[in-house]
C-alpha cells in the first residue's frame, strides 16, 4: 500500500528550552504537525514515539510524553540510538504500509541541551568490558573515520571545513535551526580542536527540541492534501558492534549496502540524476563525505571535493542538508525524524531553504558507534520513473 | 520571570559480567600474553575475544595467543575535558595486532601529545606499535597502558 507525509512539525531548537517541560516541547511539535496537515489529536490511531532515554536523564521519556501525543491510543517506543527519529519514523510508515492503521504519527522528543555535558553518555554505549576505558565517544569516531580518510585519499583540513561551511549558511536561513553563524573556511579551521583532526565548527551542538510526523494511506492522503511526500522505498541496517571489527574506516560499507537496497527497491539506477536533495545524518564534517560516496553521489576518495566545488551548496547540483543540518542542530533522538521532515517538505515543495523544483529527496540517519543506518527515498510521485 | 531549574545526578552502580571468554582474556593479560579466538567457520581471529562469531552465527572456542604488536588503523588525539572520562590530552586509536583480523581500541602514548598534527605522523595509519605493560598487571584491560611506535 502506498503511505505518504501529510504532515511535519517541529520545534525552535535550542541548547536549552528552558520555557517547557519534556511534554511541553513534545505538545509543541504535535501541534505544528497537525495543523499542517490540517488535522486534530482525535484523528490520529496511532503513535510511534522516540528518544534516546540517558540524555534527558529522564527513564521513559514515553511516560511523561503519552499526555502530549497518545492518551488512550495505540504506542510504541523506539530507540536505536541516532537512527531514533529515522527508525520511528519508519515505525509509523510501516503501522500504515501494513493496512493495520489509516493515520499514524510518529513523535520523537530529546533534550540533549539538559544533559550537561553528551559524551559520557554517549561512552555509556560503548562495550563495558573492553572499550568503555578509552573514553570513547561520538565525536572520537568521527575523527577516527577522518583520520583514516583524510590519510587514505588525501583530504585537507580544508576539504573538511567546507562542509561546516555550507551547512552553518544554509541554517541561517533556516528558522529552527540552532546555531546560526556566519562562518568562512578560515573561522573553521581556526576554531578549538576537539579530537584531532576535528575542530569545534566541525561538530555538532547539544539541541533540545522535538518533532512530529504524520504518515496517511493512499486514498486519505490524498484527501489530507494535494502534494503529500509519498515514501517510494526505506531500509534499515545494522552493523557489528565493535569498532575494531570494522577496520575500513575511510568507508562507510554498512551504508553502501544499505544504499544499494534502498536504491534497488525505489528504482533508482543513478542517485546523483535521480535524487534532487539529500537530508544526511552528518553531525561532523568528515560524516556528510563519506556518506555521499558510500550512497554513490561521488566515488570514492572524490567526496571531499564537493563541498569546496559547490556541488552539495543549495545551488549546487547535489544539495545536501538545505536545513542546516545535524552541524547545526542535534536534538540526537530527534534528529532523524527532523531529516525525514524536511525531506518531506522538500518535495512538498514547501521547505524553507526550497530546493527549486525537488521531486525526490533522500533521508538519512545513522546511529550507535557507527552501527546503525536507516534511509528513505521520498517523493512527490508515488512511484518514481 | 526566572524559570527554575533542578539538578538531578544519575550515580547508579552496576556490575557488568565480563563472561566465561572475556575473563580468560584478562587473566592471559595477567601472565603478558594476548589471547584471540579463532572462528573454526570463517577462520578469522577475533581479539578481543567474543564467544561468538557474529558473521557466522557459530561458537568460537579455538584459542590462539597473538602478537604485542601490530598496526596503527587510525587515531584521534582529543583536546576537550569531557565529564568522567580521561583528562586531555590522551591519544587513542584502533591496533590490528599481527595474527588477529580485528582492531583493538586502545591509548597511543610514549610522544609527546601536545601538537596533534606530529602525533598523527608518528603514529599515522599503517605504523607499526607495540605494547606497553603495566609492571604489575592486574587482569584488566588497562595491564596495556597504550602502544608505542616500534623503534
Amino acid at each position: 500500500m502506498s503511505v505518504a507525509v501529510v504532515g511535519f512539525g517541529q520545534t525552535h531548537f535550542r541548547t536549552k528550552r528552558k520555557d517547557k517541560t519534556h511534554p511541553e516541547i513534545a505538545f509543541e511539535a504535535v501541534n505544528a504537525a497537525l495543523e499542517h496537515a490540517g488535522l486534530e489529536l482525535k484523528d490520529i490511531e496511532a503513535v510511534a514515539y522516540g528518544s534516546m532515554d540517558p540524555f534527558d536523564g529522564i527513564y521513559c521519556p514515553e511516560r511523561w510524553d503519552a499526555t502530549a501525543c497518545s492518551l488512550e491510543k495505540p504506542m510504541m517506543k523506539i530507540s536505536t540510538g541516532g537512527t531514533t527519529g529515522m527508525t520511528t519514523a519508519l515505525a509509523a510508515y510501516e503501522h500504515v504500509a501494513s493496512g493495520l492503521f489509516d493515520l499514524v504519527m510518529a513523535v520523537c522528543v530529546q533534550r540533549v541541551g539538559e544533559c550537561v555535558d553528551a559524551q559520557p553518555v554517549l561512552n555509556t554505549a560503548v562495550d563495558p568490558i573492553y572499550e568503555r576505558h578509552s573514553g570513547l565517544g561520538a565525536i572520537h569516531i568521527a575523527s577516527f573515520q577522518a583520520t583514516a580518510y583524510m590519510e587514505k585519499y588525501g583530504a585537507t583540513e580544508e576539504d573538511l571545513a567546507w562542509v561546516s561551511v555550507k551547512d552553518h549558511k544554509n541554517a541561517l536561513k533556516n528558522p529552527y535551526a540552532h546555531i546560526k553563524m556566519d562562518l568562512g573556511v578560515d573561522d573553521v579551521l581556526k576554531s578549538r580542536v576537539v579530537c584531532s583532526p576535528l575542530k569545534l565548527l566541525e561538530c555538532c551542538p547539544r539541541s533540545d527540541g522535538a518533532a512530529a510526523v504524520i504518515f496517511a494511506s493512499e486514498d486519505l492522503a490524498k484527501k489530507i492534501r494535494d502534494n503529500p511526500a509519498w515514501i517510494v522505498a526505506e531500509t534499515t541496517i545494522s552493523d557489528s558492534y565493535y569498532l575494531g571489527d570494522r577496520l575500513s574506516f575511510a568507508e562507510w560499507d554498512s551504508l553502501a549496502i544499505a544504499g544499494r537496497r534502498l536504491f534497488r527497491d525505489a528504482g533508482i539506477e543513478n542517485p546523483v540524476k535521480d535524487i534532487d536533495v539529500a537530508e544526511l545524518y552528518s553531525p561532523f564534517t568528515i560524516q556528510e563525505i563519506l556518506e555521499l560516496e558510500a550512497l554513490g553521489f561521488a566515488e570514492k576518495g572524490r567526496g571531499k571535493e564537493l563541498a569546496r566545488e559547490g556541488v552539495t551548496f543549495i545551488d549546487g547540483d547535489m544539495p545536501t542538508n538545505p536545513s542546516g543540518g545535524v552541524l547545526c542542530t542535534n536534538p540526537i533522538g530527534a534528529t532523524g525524524l527532523v531529516r525525514f521532515g524536511e525531506a518531506a517538505l522538500q518535495v512538498m515543495g514547501e521547505a524553507v531553504n526550497q530546493v527549486d523544483g525537488a521531486e525526490v529527496a533522500l533521508a538519512h540517519a545513522w546511529g550507535g558507534t557507527l552501527q546503525f543506518h536507516t534511509l528513505a527515498v521520498l517523493s512527490s510521485k508515488k512511484k518514481l520513473g | 520571570m526566572e524559570v527554575k531549574e533542578f539538578e538531578i545526578w544519575w550515580k547508579i552502580p552496576f556490575k557488568h559480567s565480563a563472561g566465561l571468554h572475556a575473563t580468560k582474556f584478562f587473566e592471559g593479560l595477567k601472565d603478558g600474553k594476548i589471547l584471540g579466538v579463532r572462528c573454526e567457520r570463517c577462520g578469522r581471529v577475533l581479539v578481543p575475544p567474543r564467544a561468538f562469531c557474529e558473521r557466522c552465527h557459530v561458537e568460537t572456542n579455538d584459542w590462539v595467543e597473538v602478537s604485542d604488536e601490530g598496526v596503527v588503523e587510525t587515531l584521534t588525539v582529543t583536546y576537550m575535558k569531557f565529564t568522567g572520562l580521561p583528562d586531555p590530552p590522551y591519544a587513542i586509536g584502533v591496533v590490528k595486532l599481527d595474527g588477529a583480523d580485528t582492531g583493538m581500541l586502545c591509548f597511543l602514548g610514549g610522544v609527546d601529545l601536545s601538537e596533534w598534527r606530529k602525533v598523527h605522523e608518528t603514529f599515522k595509519p599503517g605504523t607499526r606499535v607495540k605494547a606497553v605493560w603495566k609492571e604489575e598487571r592486574e587482569g584488566k584491560i588497562t595491564d596495556i597502558l597504550y602502544f608505542e611506535p616500534l623503534k
